[in-house]
C-alpha cells in the first residue's frame, strides 16, 4: 500500500517531492486524505504538469509545498526537498523568507488575487522591497520594468492604476510580474488561465513559457486542461483521488495514454472535427464517488475497464512494462499501447 | 486514418492552440479607465436615493449649525435679557418679538441656547464615536490579525463589555470619575461603542484573512505587519465606517440620556440638548415647550444620522453591487 520508492533524486533536481501526504480532519474523526503519497521531481528549467479533475489534490499539493496550508486542521507528511532543504520542515519565518524569493506561486483568479485598494505598482514594489531590500523609488522603477517585461502596455500609467481598472489578462500579467519579481527558481502556477478568455489564455501561456525558458525557472503547472499540458509541459503527472495514477513525459503520455483515467480526460475534450450528432464523451460519475485507495483502485467505480482485481487489490505505481521511456502507471488493467480505439 | 493517428493529430492541434496564439493583439487594453470603483458606483446610487438625501441634508445642516453656532445664535447663551419677566408665578418668559421661542427660567434666550447646544452635542457625539472607533480598531485588528488564542482572549473581553447594558456601563464610568463632566460623558459612551466596532472589524478581518489576495500576498512572503495593515485592514474598514455613522446617532442619544440623568456637564453656561431637557422636566407641566424643543432636536438629528448611515450601508453592501 505504500507508494513504490521512486528513483533517488538526481543531483540536478531542484525540487524533489517524496511521499507527500496531506490529511484534513479534526481530532476523533477519520481524517480525509487529500494527497496520498505523491512523489515527483522538478529540474531547473523544466515544466512539470499536475493534471486532474477538481478535488484530486492538485492545489493542496502546491499549497503544502508552499507552506500555505492553514496551521490547524491538517497533517502534512513526506518531504519536499528544494535545493537540499526540506521545505516542509522549515519554520514559519524561514519559509516566509523563501516564498516570493526562491519559490513563487500564481493563482487561478487574477482579480481576487490582487489587493483591490492598493495600486498595481505598490503591489509589485512590495515584493521587491520585501526580498531585495530596495527603496521605494527604486522598487517602483523596477516594477515599471517588470510590467513592461510581462507585456503590459503603457506600464508607467498602469503602475498607478488599481486592479479593477485592468482587464483580466493584464491582471494575470501583473500577478506574474509580482511572482517573478525576485527571479524565483521555482514557480507554481495553479490553473493560471482558468478564469481568462481563450485568446488571453494562449497569451498568458506563451508568456509563461517565454519567461521560463529565458530565466531557467522551473515551473509546476497545475491544470485540468490537457491543452495547456500539451502546449507547455515536459513531464506530466496525472492525479486521481490524491494519488498519482500515471507519470510520463508529455509525448509519451499523449502518444500512448495507458491509464483509463488519462484516456477519459483525453477523450472528454470536445472536437471540432467530430460528427455533430456525436455525444460528448464524459467520464461517468464524479470524484465524489471515490472509494478510498485502501480497498482497491479508487477509480474502479467510474472505470470502463475495471475488472475484479481492481476492486480487490490496490494497484501500485510501477514502470509500464511495454513503454520504452520512463512511464509510471497505477493500474491493473491499462489500455493496450495505442490507447482507446 | 488510424485512431492512433487521429489522436496524435488532435494533440498536435491542442499544442498548436496553446503555443501559437501569441500574435493575437492584446485584447487586454479594454480597461475601463473612467471605470467605477466601489465608492463611485455607490455614490451614483446614493445621489438618487431620497432616504440618503434627507439624512445627508439633516446631517449637513446640523454640522453647519454646530460649526457656526456663535454666528447664527441671535443672543448669547449666558446673558439673561428676559430675567425681568421671570416671576414665581410665571417662571418661563413667553415667546415674543426677538425671542421666537421665549426664554428659560433664568431669562436666557431659548433659541440661542438650542443653537449653541448643537455644538456641544456634536462634539460629544463625534468624539465619543471616534474614541469608540479607535478602541474598536485596536481590539479588532489584534483579534483579526493574530487569530487563534489572541482572538479568543480579545473577543471574550469584548463579549464581557457587550453583555453589560450600555447605559449602565456608561453610568458606572461616569460615577467612577466622581465629578461628571463633558469628558466623563465621552469616555462613558465610547467604552460602550468599543465592542460593537471590535466585533465588526474582527469579522471582516477574518474574512479578509482567508481571501485570495491575502493568500497571494502570503505566497510572496509578505510579512504579518504589511499583510495586516496594507492588505487586510483597508479592505475591512468599509462596514466599520458605515457603522460609525449609525453609532454617531446612538452616541448623541446616549449623551442626551446621560446629561438628562445629570451625568453630563453640570455647567449650564455651555448648553447641551440633553442637559436642557433634564432641566426642563421640573417645569414640564407649566411650560412643556422648553422640553419639546431640545427633545425634538435630538430626535431629528439622530434620525438624520440613522437615515444616512442606513443608506450608506445599503449602498456599500456588496450584495447590492452590479
Amino acid at each position: 500500500m505504500t507508494a513504490p520508492s521512486p528513483a533517488p533524486a538526481t543531483t540536478d533536481t531542484l525540487l524533489s517531492v517524496r511521499d507527500l501526504t496531506v490529511e484534513f480532519g479534526t481530532k476523533g474523526q477519520t481524517p480525509f486524505r487529500a494527497v496520498d503519497g505523491v512523489s515527483f521531481d522538478v529540474r531547473p528549467g523544466q515544466t512539470v504538469g499536475l493534471v486532474g479533475e477538481s478535488g484530486c489534490g492538485k492545489s493542496v499539493t502546491s499549497l503544502a509545498i508552499m507552506g500555505l496550508l492553514p496551521k490547524r486542521g491538517n497533517k502534512v507528511a513526506g518531504s519536499a526537498t528544494f535545493d537540499g532543504t526540506d521545505l516542509l520542515t522549515l519554520d514559519d519565518r524561514e519559509m516566509r523568507d523563501r516564498r516570493g524569493r526562491d519559490v513563487a506561486m500564481i493563482f487561478q483568479d487574477p482579480l481576487s488575487s490582487l489587493n483591490p485598494v492598493v495600486s498595481i505598482g505598490v503591489q509589485v514594489a512590495e515584493v521587491l522591497q520585501r526580498h531585495r531590500g530596495m527603496k521605494k523609488s527604486a522598487a517602483m522603477a523596477e516594477s515599471r520594468d517588470l510590467l513592461d517585461k510581462v507585456g503590459i502596455p503603457d506600464p508607467s500609467r498602469r503602475l498607478k492604476e488599481y486592479p479593477h481598472q485592468l482587464s483580466g489578462g493584464m491582471r494575470q500579467r501583473a500577478l506574474i510580474a509580482m511572482a517573478l519579481a525576485c527571479k524565483p527558481r521555482l514557480l507554481i502556477a495553479d490553473e493560471p488561465t482558468t478564469a481568462l478568455d481563450v485568446t488571453i489564455q494562449a497569451q498568458i501561456l506563451n508568456l509563461l513559457k517565454e519567461l521560463v525558458v529565458d530565466s531557467g525557472t522551473a515551473l509546476i503547472m497545475i491544470t485540468h486542461d490537457l491543452g495547456v499540458v500539451a502546449g507547455l509541459c515536459d513531464e506530466v503527472n496525472v492525479l486521481y483521488g490524491g494519488r498519482i495514477v500515471e507519470t510520463a513525459p508529455r509525448h509519451e503520455l499523449f502518444a500512448s495514454p495507458r491509464h483509463p483515467y488519462t484516456n477519459g480526460l483525453l477523450g472528454s475534450i470536445p472536437r471540432l472535427d467530430g460528427a455533430r450528432n456525436e455525444q460528448l464523451a464524459a467520464i461517468p460519475g464524479s470524484v465524489a464517488d471515490n472509494i478510498p485507495w485502501t480497498s482497491g483502485c479508487a477509480f474502479a467505480p467510474r472505470c470502463s475497464r475495471a475488472i475484479d482485481v481492481c476492486r480487490a487489490e490496490t494497484p501500485s505505481l510501477e514502470q509500464d512494462s511495454v513503454a520504452i521511456e520512463d512511464h509510471l502507471l497505477r493500474c491493473h488493467n491499462p489500455w493496450p499501447t495505442g490507447g482507446e480505439a | 486514418m488510424s485512431p492512433m493517428q487521429r489522436k496524435k493529430d488532435r494533440i498536435d492541434a491542442l499544442a498548436a492552440t496553446a503555443g501559437t496564439a501569441g500574435d493575437i493583439p492584446d485584447a487586454g487594453h479594454v480597461s475601463e479607465s473612467g471605470g467605477l470603483s466601489l465608492i463611485g458606483s455607490a455614490w451614483l446610487r446614493l445621489r438618487r436615493n431620497p432616504v440618503f438625501l434627507v439624512g445627508a441634508t439633516i446631517t449637513a445642516l446640523f454640522v453647519l449649525l454646530a460649526i457656526f453656532a456663535p454666528l447664527i445664535a441671535p443672543h448669547s447663551g449666558t446673558a439673561n435679557p428676559l430675567i425681568g419677566q421671570v416671576t414665581t408665578n410665571h417662571p418661563i418668559p413667553n415667546p415674543q418679538s426677538g425671542y421666537p421661542l421665549g426664554g428659560d427660567n433664568q431669562g436666557r434666550d431659548l433659541l440661542s441656547r438650542l443653537i449653541l447646544g448643537s455644538r456641544q452635542t456634536l462634539i460629544v457625539g463625534v468624539l465619543a464615536t471616534l474614541a469608540g472607533l479607535a478602541g474598536g480598531l485596536v481590539l479588532g485588528t489584534l483579534a483579526g490579525s493574530f487569530g487563534g488564542r489572541v482572538d479568543t482572549v480579545v473577543m471574550r473581553i469584548v463579549d464581557v463589555m457587550l453583555s453589560l447594558p450600555s447605559l449602565l456601563l456608561a453610568l458606572a464610568v461616569a460615577t467612577l470619575f466622581g465629578q461628571p463632566s463633558q469628558w466623563t460623558l465621552i469616555i462613558a459612551i465610547s467604552v460602550v461603542q468599543i465592542p460593537i466596532f471590535a466585533r465588526l472589524l474582527r469579522g471582516s478581518m477574518l474574512s479578509q484573512r482567508s481571501s485570495d489576495h491575502v493568500l497571494a500576498a502570503r505566497a510572496l512572503g509578505v510579512k504579518r505587519g504589511p499583510i495586516t495593515f496594507r492588505h487586510m485592514l483597508p479592505n475591512s474598514l468599509g462596514p466599520v465606517l458605515v457603522q460609525a455613522t449609525l453609532v454617531l446617532a446612538v452616541s448623541i442619544i446616549e449623551a442626551a440620556s446621560l446629561s438628562f440623568l445629570g451625568l453630563g456637564n453640570p455647567d449650564d453656561s455651555s448648553p447641551e440638548w440633553g442637559q436642557m431637557l433634564g432641566r426642563a422636566q421640573d417645569l414640564f407641566d407649566i411650560a412643556p415647550h422648553i422640553a419639546f424643543w431640545p427633545a425634538g432636536c435630538i430626535v431629528v438629528v439622530a434620525f438624520g444620522f440613522t437615515l444616512m448611515g442606513e443608506s450608506l450601508r445599503e449602498a456599500l453592501d456588496p450584495r447590492n453591487r452590479r
